[in-house]
């Protein structure tokens, strides 16, 4: 199957879903007004890829900010990811965050809470 | 309600576009002025948040009716610096029979401690708090976890069918330790 690439914009994320590797990327900011149709072409493809997944996939989620309708949105991605984690295709997700941004460590602590899948926190090295 | 500093003052039609350009506005402020990067963080995303909330309400009403003399499509969207925080207010125009369920959202997260908090936006997230549709309650939730103060609220009663009503979501300028 192909690679789903969508380049980052002021509002919405660089995302990289590479079947080839598996290897996943989510980068930048999410705060569009209209999640729901950023989202749905990425939620269409992982319901693909879900159907042949590789035996490792390793997520990177690398945010700097995302609003509460993106949130819904992301929780949905993890859903997919956590189904294809359980049957038995390991899904290794890491979130990074700013050492001083408390908010997006919590975040990443309530996926963690929410979910049945490895969510690693990890801070993010400073450039 | 005292108020200085303005940074930025609209009142009108709120368009997505209009938001955008807000948002990017007072980012290039905070920037430009050297702002604590967690603390310029937290202001843009509880701006986000209220700002979006508002475009949300509003493009979900019906086209305004031409007799009726209330604007309800127009709200009005300031941002301010005071010695000790920022404030974001919002005021649109809501009919008095959403009052009470917005007031007891609002009180009820006014009351919640920070666990509580994330406890109900954990719920909302995954759709078994707050029982009704949308995200609105999700962003208040938000918004009140970064803020970390409560929200400032009011109802102006403008007549028997309407109310204006405003909200004051702060964000302190000293970063915890």
């Amino acid at each position: 199957m192909e690679a789903l690439r969508i380049e980052s914009t002021h509002k919405t994320p660089r995302v990289i879903l590479d079947p080839e590797n598996g290897i996943f990327e989510f980068s930048g900011r999410s705060i569009p007004e209209d999640a729901v149709s950023f989202y749905s072409p990425i939620l269409d493809w992982l319901d693909q890829y879900a159907k042949k997944p590789l035996a490792l996939t390793h997520v990177r989620f690398d945010l700097e900010y995302f609003n509460t309708s993106s949130s819904k949105n992301i929780l949905e991605v993890l859903k997919r990811l956590e189904s294809i984690h359980a049957s038995g295709h390991e899904v290794r997700v890491t979130w990074y965050y700013d050492e001083d941004d408390e908010d997006m460590e919590e975040t990443g602590q309530d996926y963690q809470a929410l979910l049945n899948l490895p969510i690693e926190l990890s801070v993010k090295v400073q450039s | 309600m005292q108020l200085n500093n303005i940074i930025f003052v609209y009142q009108g039609e709120v368009t997505a576009d209009l938001v955008s350009s807000i948002l990017q506005m007072v980012e290039n402020k905070l920037e430009g002025e050297g702002e604590d990067r967690k603390v310029k963080k937290r202001v843009f995303n509880v701006m986000v948040e209220c700002l979006q909330n508002v475009y949300h309400h509003l493009d979900a009403l019906p086209p305004t009716d031409p007799n009726n003399p209330i604007r309800d499509k127009t709200a009005l969207l300031m941002i301010g610096r005071e010695e000790k925080d920022y404030y974001i207010i919002t005021g649109n125009h809501v009919q008095n029979d959403r009052i009470p369920d917005l007031k007891s959202r609002l009180d009820r997260i006014n009351r919640a401690s920070k666990e509580e908090l994330k406890q109900l936006y954990q719920e909302v997230l995954t759709g078994t708090g707050f029982s009704e549709k949308g995200t609105a309650g999700l962003g208040m939730i938000d918004i009140a976890r970064k803020s970390g103060q409560r929200l400032g609220y009011d109802f102006h009663p403008v007549s028997d069918k309407y109310s204006f009503f405003s909200l004051e979501a702060r964000v302190s300028r000293i970063p915890e330790k």
